[in-house]
């Protein structure tokens, strides 16, 4: 293990490999370890063309193995009572093809998991809302669980005050998307469409989203029937789910973002603090992305790791280029006002 | 196959309501509210919790009196130090009756009897077997369950000596954060939000650019705008062997609301009367019903015969 004169550790850079043809991005970019999802509701980006067959999950293995990088498989999804085989069999399938680890999100899927294959390292999944140092201990003792996705919701301070009380690794988001909700505790998606974030894998499914443009160029995104947004004409319009739309309420004059604004998580600056807290693994976000998106992230975050663990400056603009809409935020890791 | 009639249940307070009309609300469901079990506690906000636990006492004594089972509900996200107090404290009161509505509550109570609630995500038959072998006894089911799997979880619950209980009335919890939205609408953060969630007894309406209500702010909560109600579905969720259906508290007469149910139950009302009764009673949001039915959670749709 590798450190430099000051306190830390050199930590995994766990990246998306939605596709092969990512996941082979990913690993060629400098990717320590990639996550994907098989071709069903057993993970949470479970989308028309993406993901892997068991087929292409074996040589994905055989790939990395030759690479020394390692593949998680996420089945961090929450199986509907009478539909819990096809989790099983994902467990089973991880288990037969040596994936390094399971993403798990669901107590019966963990209990599986650690019944059935004692030797299979199981992580818990961001999908499973642990948040505090009770409830990842409470993970750690029942079901064996080797590290925690912490939800992003925490300041660095507090992520260094909870690698102090739990007896398991820490991964943590630093790139990518900001969900809002809690993961894992959000039906907003099932209560307009019918499709469940939970159970399907799906949050604003692309059938359900509707683009309509007007004459005068004013930009409408609606997510089944539901307006999410409307963008004038020099405006970039961001992809619609409900936590990102624009609505009134009651005392408020102006429509207003009333979760949050159309963001992306971009923690640079704040990476030598979340390796001095203590995080074992840095998570890319964005299995549903381009192949060239993950490679220009991958190879920016190697780049920046590596130059930390080597005591240089680091420099990452060019990431602000793949930020939606240019906007960037630190979301809740800088400080707790963002509540 | 023989079924039990199903109990009714007050589900916890989930709005921050005056402190003494939290507590009156209770007195008046000790002496009117024809249902067997009350939840209480702070789930949503531990900031608010202070002003309620001091009247935990003389409510809890006045329900019991009155012949109901008392619950106390634990907090549904703990992140912060008093969230974590507070899980803490309401999981060490001596021989009360917990329930659990996130993982650190579970690594209190694993070992000795207590309830899973609806804020923790229980979906499936092997969840439910793994809680119960640490202790849980009665499972509240997520809002968002079908009615096809609540029948699937139902029968494998019997087994597992585990009873199950579904939301039939009420706005429906759809989201948690760590940011408080009610604090957001008014420019102010959590840490400095001087309780403006006090104002909306029964959450803040969010309306779309083109006018339409859809959802309501409730603190670090997002629930649906509209009110669930299964009173059509009552012979339905018996029928599976649902043991309880949780009436969830708004600011409207939620004592007619329980004796609707309580009626339909028992034989009393027909669901045809008991339904133009709550039709009746002046919500500011229209009823749905369809997530029990698979479909888009705001729908309503026709109850199956």
């Amino acid at each position: 293990m590798t450190t430099t004169p000051s306190t830390f550790t050199r930590p995994e850079l766990i990246c998306p490999a939605g596709t092969p043809a990512g996941l082979r991005a990913a690993i060629e970019a400098g990717a320590d370890a990639v996550y994907c999802g098989l071709q069903n509701a057993t993970n949470a980006r479970n989308f028309p063309g993406l993901n892997f067959s068991v087929k292409e999950l074996t040589e994905a293995v055989a790939y990395a193995n030759a690479r020394n990088a390692k593949v998680l498989l996420a089945i961090n999804t929450f199986p509907p009572a009478g539909k819990f085989d096809l989790w099983k069999d994902a467990i089973d399938t991880a288990a037969r093809l040596g994936l390094h680890a399971v993403i798990v999100a669901d107590i019966g899927v963990a209990a599986y998991a650690a019944r059935t294959y004692p030797e299979l390292r199981v992580h818990l999944s961001v999908q499973a809302g642990a948040s505090s140092p009770e409830a990842i201990r409470y993970y750690c003792e029942e079901f064996g669980v080797k590290r925690v996705v912490l939800p992003r919701i925490l300041t660095v301070t507090e992520i260094a005050d909870i690698h102090r009380q739990i007896p398991c690794e820490i991964e943590t988001f630093i790139f990518g998307n900001i969900g809002m909700m809690a993961e894992g505790r959000c039906s907003l998606t099932n209560y307009i469409t019918g499709i469940s974030t939970n159970m399907d894998g799906v949050c604003s499914p692309a059938a359900d989203v509707r683009y309509e443009e007007t004459a005068d160029g004013t930009l409408t995104t609606r997510l089944g029937g539901v307006m999410i947004d409307r963008f004038g004409c020099n405006e970039s319009a961001g992809y619609p789910t409900i936590c990102k739309g624009r609505y009134t309420c009651a005392g408020k004059s102006e429509p207003y973002y009333a979760f949050e604004e159309p963001l992306t998580l971009n923690l640079s600056s704040l990476l030598p603090d979340l390796m001095r807290a203590g995080v074992t693994a840095l998570k890319i976000e964005g299995r549903q992305r381009s192949r060239a998106y993950v490679k220009a992230v991958v190879s920016a975050y190697r780049k920046a790791v590596d130059d930390i663990m080597a005591g240089r400056e680091v420099a990452l603009d060019s990431l602000i280029a793949l930020t939606e809409g240019s906007k960037e935020s630190q979301g809740a890791f800088r400080s707790k006002t963002w509540r | 196959m023989t079924t039990t009639t199903p109990s009714l249940t007050f589900g916890p307070v989930l709005f921050n309501w005056k402190p003494e009309a939290w507590r009156d609300f209770y007195f008046r469901v000790a002496d009117e509210a024809p249902v067997d079990t009350v939840y209480i506690g702070e789930t949503i906000c531990s900031k608010r919790a202070p002003f309620f636990v001091t009247l935990f006492d003389e409510v809890r004594d006045r329900l019991v009196a009155a012949g109901k089972t008392v619950v106390f509900s634990t907090l549904s996200e703990t992140v912060l130090k008093i969230d974590r107090n507070l899980v803490e404290s309401i999981c060490a009161m001596e021989g009360a009756e917990i329930e659990a509505n996130d993982a650190s509550a579970l690594y209190y109570l694993r070992g000795r009897p207590h309830r899973i609630g609806p804020l923790f995500n229980a979906y499936n038959e092997e969840t439910l077997r793994a809680l119960a072998a640490k202790g849980a006894h009665h499972v509240c089911a997520p809002v968002e369950l079908p009615g096809t799997s609540l029948a699937t979880l139902c029968a494998s619950a019997r087994e597992a000596n585990v009873t199950v209980e579904a939301q039939v009335f009420g706005r429906q919890g759809l989201a948690l954060s760590a940011r408080c939205y009610h604090a957001r609408a008014h420019g102010r953060t959590k840490d400095s939000c001087q309780f403006v969630c006090e104002n909306d007894a029964d959450g803040l309406d969010l309306t779309t650019l083109e006018g339409k209500p859809v959802l309501a702010i409730n603190g670090i909560q997002t629930m649906s705008y509209d009110y669930l109600n299964l009173i059509a579905e009552v012979p339905a969720l018996a029928a599976m062997g649902v043991s309880a259906l949780r009436l969830s508290p708004h600011s409207c007469d939620m004592v007619k609301v329980a004796k609707m149910f309580r009626g339909v139950l028992d034989g009393a009302i027909e669901v045809a009367e008991a339904s133009r009764t709550l039709d009746g009673l002046n919500l500011s949001a229209p009823y749905s019903n369809g997530f029990f039915h698979g479909k888009p959670g705001y729908s309503l749709q026709r109850a199956a015969d």
